[in-house]
Parts: structure tokens; C-alpha cells; sequence
């Protein structure tokens, strides 16, 4: 059937040198990335893995394809969850060949979808106040009765992003002072992200952690005027570090994923790289920097099971698997039982729930399977993300089970509360 | 049939999204492991056997070639589509459909990740032996088709070996069982003969493997040596003591680079050669061939012989040398990996050619290999964009292969054939040799459409693979 043949060395289109990576030539495709990938194990299709993702991005590169909407449907199918650089034996950097991609692409969705999009990011998430308004808003949104209302009116399908929206709590946290001492014997002195999402939605948490260092020797400084990490700007690092911070310590994993990473992402300023550098060496996930000095504080016993989900961002974005386990078994009474597949992705990945709502429930559903085979009180998982979309899995798929933020459990088994659940 | 309809047909069979036409899409099917590349013109994902039994039916009445293709993790070219038509995958065939412990068998379909076996029987004590270095990766229908091997071959065997019965698609369509849930079905072994037949003789759809009892006690030793000789003349020394390893394995000082840079496991840097040296049974056996096998290390110089202290460090040792293979992109943009055999006693001899070989073509070579069955694994390190490098490589490929056969060897231990191989396959067996073979083949495949131009020494359409500079990655391997 001759009329079938492609010509394999046709050239479609012209080259794209800002595509041609350095990363691309130390994938020897060897294949084993697929069985990691989230996408790949849900659709087994290549163009939907690891190796695929490369080889297409190559190919483009070469200008062999064309960078049209299809090429750009499997570029956002990826999660970016890297689960796929913990399996190359190469050292293959996906997440930077990815992204040099979707900087390639733009943003994926239709015109309206984009323009919300921008607007969050450029308008609201690096001003707390806006942040904090908008908030304020939907507190009063969901308290009002307004929503209840709003949803026996929304159409299906925005009824259910509706019933995915988390729900605000009573109280924020933003601390009047900037300076929490150590409580007992000063060890260390840290800087800690506030974060722009945190302390209004995970306001408990950032408390907890805050306790929870204090108690185990640490100054606890909260920088004024700090806005969302994606542009949290070096200045307050560069501070940080005079101030002989011993670190700078953050409790959501996508967060410190990105921090560690601004070293790479400065690389090419000759003004900011090496302070950004220095910065970034700072930069610990609070689980990882409490084993790593080790707990002074006594614990409590928390009679609880528990599992452990390993956020992306923390396992494969920034290789810390070993530490909040250690130190969840370091809680008396605490029995952690591992689930299958906890390094995997649990679909949250950012605002991927929404851009792919099919895939992220697929993956939740999955997810919460694997939660239930565990029979657990609660699920562990140091990521803000990932807790909301854990949440939101026990809502809709079951079973019934606690979410927990690691510093949440480490803050009932250093203070005098009891959270055996009822 | 025109294209249009053949692809409307498909797509009435296994449904819309499992036919794959788009440039974007099969692009990524026209390369597996190794470092050819043709592009498919169709991708098919059935999801059971009936549809792979009306795709065959339809690819033979459009007259289209047909290539089936597990993982895509092979080494030798063999799921690269040589004369276009449809690529088969069989991803999605992959649940395991039954394990009776009793009788001490599986039965799975062919895109059954092979470690998936071991991790389905494994709580229960069992395993499925054998383990290519891939084997988080491939697929069993893949391993059938390529009688792979792997680290424990040595004391196992190979695919071949653990294979009771498959279920196959014929040309026509008709489905088939060779073999069956016990050994030793009488009549032909035409199971056997699917074993190896790299996806010449029709598509493997179900697969009946042995499951084997996970053994009391396993020692794992690290030995680290100062000289290459002193290395391989050990692997001599120890099987010669009449001590059988599980697994006997060597890394040379490049390939541990590799590693230490890739994904670092721990092995010493400034060391010529280590040797992992795995030994499994009873407890009381384990630990006297243990010893034994220490006690010969250090008569042969080794620099060290360290225990694996426990189960985390020995998966530390063997992650280290599963990871060999796709850690050479730490060292190199490409390189080209030949799958030789030499009888053991050959193998310091071997290393030697090696060595001057590199030399002779002055090009980088990093070993890494099952010793303990004479089976290479040399990785020629280079850069497809420096111009003539890869005329030399594919010369000193050739002459680590020629030196395979003077020394009383073969052409390849467990990659396979495929496009790869197949003009050194003559090398090896005569015409009368090749022409049973040929016929064997005939029989099965009367139109010449599975996997066509692999295996047998046809010229066949090389002139339309792609193998250039900057767009291929790398090589083959392990
Ligand atoms: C890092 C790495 C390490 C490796 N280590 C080893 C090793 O230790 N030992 C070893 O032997 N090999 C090794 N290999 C080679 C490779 O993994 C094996 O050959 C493996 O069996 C291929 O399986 P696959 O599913 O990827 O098959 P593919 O590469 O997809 O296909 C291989 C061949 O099988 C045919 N085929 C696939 N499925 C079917 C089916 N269902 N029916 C009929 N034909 C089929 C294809 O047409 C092709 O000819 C390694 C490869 C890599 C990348
Ligand atoms: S594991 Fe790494 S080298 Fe192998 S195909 Fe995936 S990305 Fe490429
Ligand atoms: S980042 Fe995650 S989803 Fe994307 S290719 Fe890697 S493993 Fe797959």
C-alpha cells in the first residue's frame, strides 16, 4: 500500500532553536520513564509519557512538527508532576524541557479561560491585599447562603467546579509581629514563607508549623511584605541570608520546589544568579529541615493510622521522601502504613483539576482506591494542593478519612491536645 | 481499500481515540530503545483479543504491514515499522488474568509490565525470574518475543525457560494457544517457536508463565578491583569452584562514571571494575558460597569485598546496574551498544580486544555485562554530530562482534535481531540454516507482513531509516 508511506525525512516546518535543549540529548530513550508517568499508566498511549513528550518536543525542535493544537494537547496533558525524573537513570531534566515548551506554546484554553487565568497571576496573586479581599468575598459567599442558592441554579457542569471550591475558614494568619522566639533552648534562627494562598486558606497549618519550630529550638521569622513565591523577590532572600538566617523554611511543597529552583532560573542574570543561587541553597521543606536538626521537643502520643502521600513537588521536585515519614514515625502511637503508589500524582497539580477535570478525577479516583485498600484514619500530605484535592476525593469518592498537613500532626503530638478522632 | 477507509475501519474496531494518524501522535512510534527510526503511518491500541484478531483480519485484506510493539524499550530495532504501515501496540492489554499458586502459574496478557508479575505474587513468596535490566518497563509480550534475559539468567535461564503456553493471532486472524498451563503439551514446540520470533510469526495475545518460590536467604556481594584482569579472571575463578551465582555481574570504571554521575548508588569512583556476585538458597548454603566466593575475590586482588548489610543496600547495588544503560546520556550524547557472547573462560581475553579496540578506533567504550554468562554489553560512546564518528563506531561495533565469533561466540545473548542484527546474522548460521528458518516463517507469516525486513539478512527498504545526526538520541544496550 504504497500510498500510505510517510516520508520520514520530510521537514514540515522550520526549525524552533529556543526548543533545542540541551536536556533533549541526554534522554536515550530508553523507555524507563512510561510506567511512572500518571498520563501514560491512565491512556497508554505514548504521546501521553515521558519519552513521547521528549521525542515530540525534539521533533519540533528539529521543526519536523508543526507546534499546533495537538502538539500542544499532549504538552498539557503532563502534570508536571516529574514523577518521571525520579525514574530516568539519565538525569533527564523533564520539568525544564517542559516548560521551555509551554513558554513556547502559551497558555493552553480558550481566550476567556486565558484572560482569567492572567489576571489571577499578574493581578491577584502578587498583591495580598487584593488576595485577601477576594477571599473576604467568598467567605461571605459560602457563609451567606449564597452558594447554596447559587447551586441549585449553576448548570452541571459549573456546579461542580462550585462543589470543588474549597472552603474558606473563619480565620486568616497573618501574625502582628515578624519575630516568634524559641520556646526552650534557642537552636537556630529561620525565615519562614507565609505564603500567598496559605494563610488564607491553611491559616491552622502555617500556625502549627510556626509552634512547631518554635518548640523544637527554632526563632521563627516571618519576612514583612511577602507575596507569592512565584515572585517573591531575591531582595527578601538576599536579606534573609544577611540576617545569617539558617534557613528558610516552607511548608508547601510547590512553593519550596520552585524557591530551590530560582538559582536555574536566574542563571542567565549576571546581577541576581549568585544571590539567587545562594538563596535558593537556603531554601528547606520544613519536614525536611526539622529531621534534619532533629526533634528536642516531647511527643505526645496521637493514637492514629495514618498514610503517607508524597507531594510531587516534594518527592520528585525536590527528592524528600525519607524525612516527614521519619518523622511521622517518631510520633508515639502513630502507625503509618504505606499506600500503593504514594509517589504518584493525586491530580491536583496546580489548577490542572480545572484545565483537565477528566484526567485529574481519574487519578483521584484512583488515588482514593488506594487510600481505602490502606484502611487509615487519615491521609498525610505536606502540600496544600494536594490536601485540597484530597478533600475534595473523600467528598465525592471516599473513604471518609482525615487530610493532614505532616506539621499539623507534629503540632498535636508536641502541644497538649488530643486528636484521636471521635 | 484507500487509506481513509482502512483508517474508518480501525477506528470501528478499537474506537476513536486508539488509531493514532496524526504526525503528532505516530511520531513518537517510530523509534524504540535502540537508534532507528522509521515513522508509522497508523498506530492501533486494541484492547482485547478480539480486536487485535479483526486488526490482523483487516491489515491483511488492506494488504498493510503490521508491527506488533510492547514497550518500546527493545534494543535492536525490532518495533521500529521498516516498511511503514501499522504499528500494533498492545499497551493496553495489560491485566493480569490469572494466578494459580497451586499449580504455581500466571496467566497475563503481553503488556503486562514485567516487574508487575513479580509485585502481583510477590507478598506471597513468589517471583517471576526472569529480569531484564528494563523490567519495570517491558512488556511480557515483548520479553516473549525477544526470549530476553536478564542479571539472573545465570541460575534461571531466559524467557524461553518460564514460558508454559501462549495465546497468538495468526495472519488470518484465527486465535490460537501454543503450548498450555502445564509443560510438556506433545506435538510440536510451537510455543517455543513464538519464543524468540520477535514478532515475525503473528501476535502474542495471552502468555501462561511460571511462577517460581522466592528463595530463604540471598547474599549480595560488591567486589571493587584495581585492574580489569583480576576482575574477569574472578568470574572464571568462581563459576570454575562450582558455585553457581544467581547472578554475576560486572561494571568497568566508565560505566560506574556513568552511574555516579546519572543516578548516584555509592560505587567508587577511582576503582577499574566491580563485580556484584548474587548468591541465593538455603541460608547455610548462601553463606558458605558467600564466603567462598569473598575468599576468591581476594585471591585475585580485589581491593575490597563488602556484604550487602541488608535488603535497602542490596537495592541499592542493583539499582545502581539497572540504571547502567540509561545513565550513558551522562556521559555522551549517543552510544551504541553491542550484545556479544564469549564462553567464560574467554572473558579476560575479550576485555583485552576490547581495550584495543577502543584504542584502534580511538573511541570511548563502557562495559557493562551478565559475566557470569560470558554475555557483553560494550557501550561505544560518541556524538552523531561530529562528522565520521559514526562510521567508526559502526566499525568498531563490527569488530567487537567479529572478535565475539573468533573467540567461539555469538552475535547477540538477549536483545535480539531486529534491524540491528540482521546483516550479521549470516555471521552465525549458513544459508541452509537460515532457509529452515526462512520457512518456519513462511508458514506463519505467507505474505511477509509481520514485522517485515528484521531478523533475516534481506537488504529490505534501509533507505528509508532514519540514523542522523541530532535526531537520533542514542543507542542501544544491555
Ligand atoms: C534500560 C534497558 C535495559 C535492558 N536490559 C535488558 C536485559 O537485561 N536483558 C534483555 O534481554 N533485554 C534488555 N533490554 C532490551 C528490552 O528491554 C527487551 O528486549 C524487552 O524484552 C523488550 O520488551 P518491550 O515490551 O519493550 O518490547 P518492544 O521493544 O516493544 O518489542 C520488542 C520486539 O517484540 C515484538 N513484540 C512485542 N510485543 C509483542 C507481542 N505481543 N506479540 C508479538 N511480538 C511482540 C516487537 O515486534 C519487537 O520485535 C533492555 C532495554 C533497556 C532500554
Ligand atoms: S527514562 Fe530518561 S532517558 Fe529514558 S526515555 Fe525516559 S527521559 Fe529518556
Ligand atoms: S511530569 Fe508527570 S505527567 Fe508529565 S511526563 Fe513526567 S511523569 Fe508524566
Amino acid at each position: 500500500m504504497e500510498l500510505l508511506r510517510n516520508k520520514p525525512g520530510d521537514t514540515a516546518t522550520t526549525k524552533v532553536p529556543a526548543l533545542d535543549l540541551p536536556e533533549l540529548y541526554q534522554c536515550v530513550h530508553c523507555g524507563l520513564c512510561l510506567n511512572q508517568c500518571p498520563t501514560y499508566r491512565a491512556l497508554h498511549l505514548e504521546p501521553e509519557s515521558p519519552r513521547g513528550r521528549i521525542h515530540l518536543v525534539k521533533a519540533a525542535a528539529e521543526g519536523r512538527i508543526e507546534l499546533n493544537d495537538r502538539f500542544k494537547e499532549h504538552i498539557y496533558l503532563c502534570l508536571l508532576c516529574r514523577a518521571c525524573e525520579t525514574a530516568c537513570p539519565s538525569g533527564v531534566q523533564y520539568g525544564r524541557i517542559a516548560e521551555t515548551a509551554r513558554e513556547q506554546l502559551g497558555p493552553p484554553g480558550s481566550p476567556f479561560a486565558r484572560a482569567v487565568l492572567n489576571f489571577v497571576f499578574t493581578r491577584l496573586l502578587p498583591y495580598p491585599r487584593r488576595l485577601r479581599f477576594v477571599f473576604n468575598l467568598l467567605r461571605l459567599y459560602q457563609r451567606s447562603g449564597l452558594q447554596r442558592i447559587a447551586r441549585s441554579l449553576l448548570p452541571g457542569k459549573l456546579r461542580e467546579m462550585d462543589s470543588m471550591l474549597p472552603t474558606v475558614p473563619a480565620k486568616f494568619y497573618y501574625p502582628v509581629t515578624s519575630i516568634l522566639p524559641a520556646i526552650g533552648e534557642r537552636r537556630a534562627k529561620v525565615a519562614m514563607l507565609n505564603g500567598c494562598v496559605m494563610p488564607l486558606l491553611f491559616g491552622d497549618v502555617n500556625e502549627a508549623t510556626v509552634r512547631v519550630l518554635r518548640r523544637n529550638g527554632c526563632d521563627v521569622v516571618l519576612p514583612k511584605n511577602q507575596i507569592c513565591c512565584g515572585a517573591l523577590n531575591i531582595h527578601n532572600g538576599e536579606s534573609a541570608a544577611a540576617k545569617q538566617m539558617a534557613a528558610i523554611v516552607v511548608n508547601s511543597a510547590g512553593c519550596g520546589a520552585a524557591m530551590k529552583e530560582y538559582g536555574y532560573l536566574l542563571r542567565d542574570d549576571l546581577a541576581y544568579r549568585d544571590k539567587a543561587a545562594r538563596f535558593s541553597s537556603l531554601v528547606k521543606d520544613t519536614g525536611e529541615y526539622l529531621a534534619g536538626i532533629g526533634l528536642v521537643a516531647g511527643l505526645r502520643p496521637v493514637e492514629m493510622t495514618v498514610t503517607y502521600q508524597d507531594p510531587c513537588h516534594l518527592a520528585h521536585g525536590q527528592r524528600v521522601r525519607a524525612q516527614p515519614r521519619t518523622l511521622l514515625q517518631s510520633i508515639p502511637g502513630l502507625k503509618l502504613v504505606e499506600m500503593d503508589g504514594a509517589d504518584r500524582c493525586c491530580g491536583s497539580a496546580g489548577i490542572y483539576n480545572l484545565t483537565h477535570a477528566d484526567m485529574s478525577q481519574h487519578l483521584l479516583k484512583e488515588k482514593m482506591q488506594a487510600v481505602t485498600a490502606t484502611h487509615v484514619d487519615a491521609v498525610v500530605a505536606p502540600n496544600p494542593g494536594c490536601m485540597l484535592q484530597l478533600r475534595y476525593g473523600t467528598q465525592r469518592f471516599g473513604p471518609d478519612v482525615k487530610i493532614y498537613h505532616l506539621m499539623d500532626l507534629l503540632d498535636r503530638a508536641c502541644s497538649e491536645t488530643d486528636l484521636t478522632p471521635k | 481499500m484507500n487509506r481513509e477507509d482502512l483508517i474508518g475501519e480501525l477506528k470501528n474496531i478499537v474506537g476513536d481515540r486508539f488509531v493514532l494518524v496524526e504526525k503528532e501522535d505516530v511520531i513518537v512510534y517510530e523509534q524504540d530503545g535502540s537508534i532507528f527510526q522509521v515513522m508509522p503511518e497508523i498506530v492501533v491500541l486494541p484492547g482485547d483479543v478480539e480486536q487485535v484478531s479483526a486488526v490482523v483480519k483487516l491489515a491483511k485484506q488492506a494488504a498493510v504491514p503490521i508491527v506488533p510493539r510492547g514497550s518500546g524499550t527493545g534494543l535492536a530495532g525490532g518495533a521500529v515499522p521498516a516498511e511503514g504501515g501499522i504499528v500494533l501496540s498492545l499497551a493496553r492489554l495489560n491485566r493480569i488474568l490469572k494466578i494459580d499458586l497451586e499449580n504455581r502459574i500466571a496467566i497475563v496478557e503481553p503488556g503486562v509490565i514485567n516487574l508487575d508479575v513479580t509485585k502481583a505474587v510477590a507478598k506471597d513468596g513468589f517471583f517471576y525470574a526472569p529480569d531484564p535490566s528494563s523490567q519495570a518497563a517491558c512488556s511480557i509480550g515483548g520479553n516473549v518475543a525477544n526470549n530476553s534475559g536478564g542479571p539472573h539468567t545465570l541460575a534461571y535461564g531466559v524467557t524461553t525457560n518460564h514460558v508454559l503456553g501462549v495465546e497468538a493471532v495468526l495472519d488470518d486472524g484465527v486465535i490460537v494457544w501454543l503450548g498450555g498451563e502445564v509443560p510438556d503439551t506433545p506435538g510440536y514446540d510451537l510455543c517455543g517457536v513464538f519464543v524468540g520470533s520477535e514478532g515475525t510469526l503473528g501476535v502474542v495475545t495471552k502468555v501462561a508463565v511460571k511462577l517460581m518460590q522466592t528463595r530463604e536467604s540471598v547474599r549480595t556481594l560488591l567486589a571493587i578491583f584495581d585492574e580489569m584482569d583480576n576482575a574477569t579472571q574472578t568470574v572464571v575463578d568462581i563459576t570454575a569452584a562450582g558455585i553457581i551465582p544467581a547472578a554475576l555481574e560486572m561494571m568497568d570504571r566508565t560505566t560506574i562514571e556513568a552511574i555516579e554521575r546519572g543516578a548516584p548508588v555509592g560505587f567508587p569512583r577511582d576503582a577499574e571494575a566491580v563485580l556484584i556476585v548474587e548468591i541465593e538458597g538455603l541460608t547455610e548454603h548462601t553463606d558458605r558460597s558467600a564466603s567462598l566466593a569473598r575468599a576468591i575475590c581476594q585471591r585475585n586482588g580485589a581491593r575490597e569485598v563488602k556484604l550487602a548489610a541488608d535488603e535497602a543496600e542490596r537495592q541499592r547495588l542493583w539499582k545502581g546496574r539497572k540504571g547502567a544503560f540509561g545513565a550513558m546520556g551522562t556521559l555522551a550524547p549517543n552510544y551504541y551498544v553491542q550484545d556479544g557472547v564469549v564462553p567464560r573462560s574467554k572473558l579476560p581475553e575479550m576485555m583485552r580486544r576490547i581495550a584495543a579496540i577502543s584504542k584502534q578506533f580511538n573511541l570511548r567504550i563502557a562495559n557493562v555485562f551478565h559475566a557470569g554468562d560470558g554475555n557483553l554489553h560494550p557501550n561505544i560512546l560518541f556524538d552523531m554530530r561530529a562528522p565520521g564518528e559514526l562510521d567508526r563506531v559502526i566499525e568498531a561495533g563490527a569488530a567487537t562482534l567479529r572478535a565475539c565469533i573468533e573467540l567461539g561466540g555469538s552475535i547477540t545473548g538477549e536483545h535480539g535481531v531486529g534491524l540491528e542484527k540482521k546483516a550479521y546474522i549470516g555471521l552465525l548460521f549458513n544459508e541452509a540454516d537460515l532457509e529452515a528458518m526462512a520457512r518456519v516463517r513462511r508458514v506463519f507469516d505467507p505474505d511477509n507482513r509481520f514485522n517485515p525486513a528484521k531478523l533475516f539478512p534481506t537488504p529490505a527498504s534501509c533507505g528509508e531509516i532514519r540514523l542522523q545526526p541530532a535526531q537520533i538520541p542514542a543507542g542501544l544496550w544491555i
